[in-house]
């Protein structure tokens, strides 16, 4: 199936909850699934016979000025193809449903995603910093981010 | 660089490598001079003990398994066969701290590692070196400008004794450097002891 089937598929589901077909001049195109409703999707991905995406090559988190967003490359492997999905969140409230159990691959990188960006994700079994040390402050991957002068007495600079 | 016909093995030898200051030298020169006279000649050297020491300190510098990052990868190849540091007497890499006498910080240190390794640095026995390898550990390197993560430079948590620019270093530089320490080993002064001089 292309992307464009995957999303007429998931069109068909869950309606509302998936933003109207828009792939950009350039670049991959993207499914867009709305924050609410990922978890329900997440699941049909993974359990939908024609779907069956069994397998998470990388989830990340994003940060755009504006809002942040937490990106799901996925691979199948009975159908092979793959599919972008995107869930978009608001900056003042960057909360997303946590796919642990669905897919194990998104354990470590919910920590990175949550540790860079700042995306938490309910549910996480054990959601912590796992890049930097544990009493970091701040994101460094938000574009305001500001470098630490200093960290426990060390200079920065 | 030294060459390696140049180890002492006769006791003028070591005389020569040991002590530095030609008139000290001589004077010892003179002594073996006398020794030989008496008959004792080739199975007796007189050396100031801390020339003695230093000389077999720095002829077996055992190394700590420090490898970070990517400059880890040129210590391998220096410990390998054709940059063969085995040969300054430097090749019993040894794992744990208590038996190592230099630390090669090989690799970026981040801010997470850097407690971990003061930790190391105070579980080293005296007398102990560090050399900061490669350009991150010298003073932060290509993450100067935007590592936040990135202590700039080892320097900062423990004190390091040579440090070797590269990025990463070329075996041959890891080389002078540790004669260079070598250097630095030989001209110690330990034995400053008050009942040992007249």
């Amino acid at each position: 199936m292309t992307l464009e089937e995957i999303h007429a598929r998931l069109t068909e589901k869950f309606g509302d909850a998936i933003e109207p077909w828009a792939p950009p001049e350039k670049g991959d195109a993207w499914v867009e699934v709305k924050r609410d409703s990922w978890r329900e999707v997440a699941e049909a991905l993974r359990n939908d016979k024609d779907l069956a995406f069994d397998f998470l090559r990388c989830l990340s988190g994003v940060d755009y000025v504006d809002w942040m967003e937490s990106v799901y490359h996925l691979f199948s492997y009975k159908h092979e193809h793959e599919a972008v999905i995107k869930v978009k969140v608001d900056r003042s409230d960057p909360k997303v449903a946590s796919v642990v159990d669905l897919w194990p691959a998104a354990d470590w990188h919910e920590c990175e995603s949550y540790d860079m960006v700042g995306i938490v994700y309910e549910d996480h079994p054990d959601l912590r910093r796992i890049l930097l040390p544990e009493d970091w402050e701040g994101y460094p991957l938000r574009k305001d981010y500001k470098q630490p002068d200093e960290y426990h007495g060390i200079s920065n600079w | 660089m030294p060459d390696l016909e140049s180890i002492p093995e006769t006791p003028e030898e070591l005389i020569e490598d040991a002590v530095q200051d030609p008139k000290e030298r001589r004077r010892y020169l003179g002594l073996m001079d006398q020794i030989k006279s008496e008959g004792l000649g080739s199975s007796v050297a007189i050396v100031p003990l801390d020339g003695a020491l230093n000389w077999a300190r720095k002829s077996s510098v055992w190394p700590m398994t420090f490898g970070l990052a990517c400059c880890a990868i040129e210590m391998m190849a220096v410990g390998g066969p054709r940059y063969d540091l085995d040969r300054f007497g430097c090749g019993a890499f040894r794992a744990t701290p208590r038996q190592a006498d230099l630390m090669i910080t090989a690799g970026t240190v981040v801010y997470k590692m850097a407690p971990r390794v003061q930790r190391l640095y105070e579980q080293m026995a005296d007398p102990r070196y560090v050399m900061a390898m490669g350009a991150c550990t010298v003073g932060g390197g290509p993450y100067y400008k935007y590592g936040y993560h990135v202590v700039k430079g080892v320097d900062k948590i423990i004190p390091v004794d040579i440090y070797v620019p590269g990025c990463p270093p070329r075996p041959e530089a890891l080389l002078d450097a540790m004669f260079r320490l070598q250097e630095k080993i030989q001209y110690q002064r330990n034995l400053k002891v008050r009942y040992f001089t007249n």
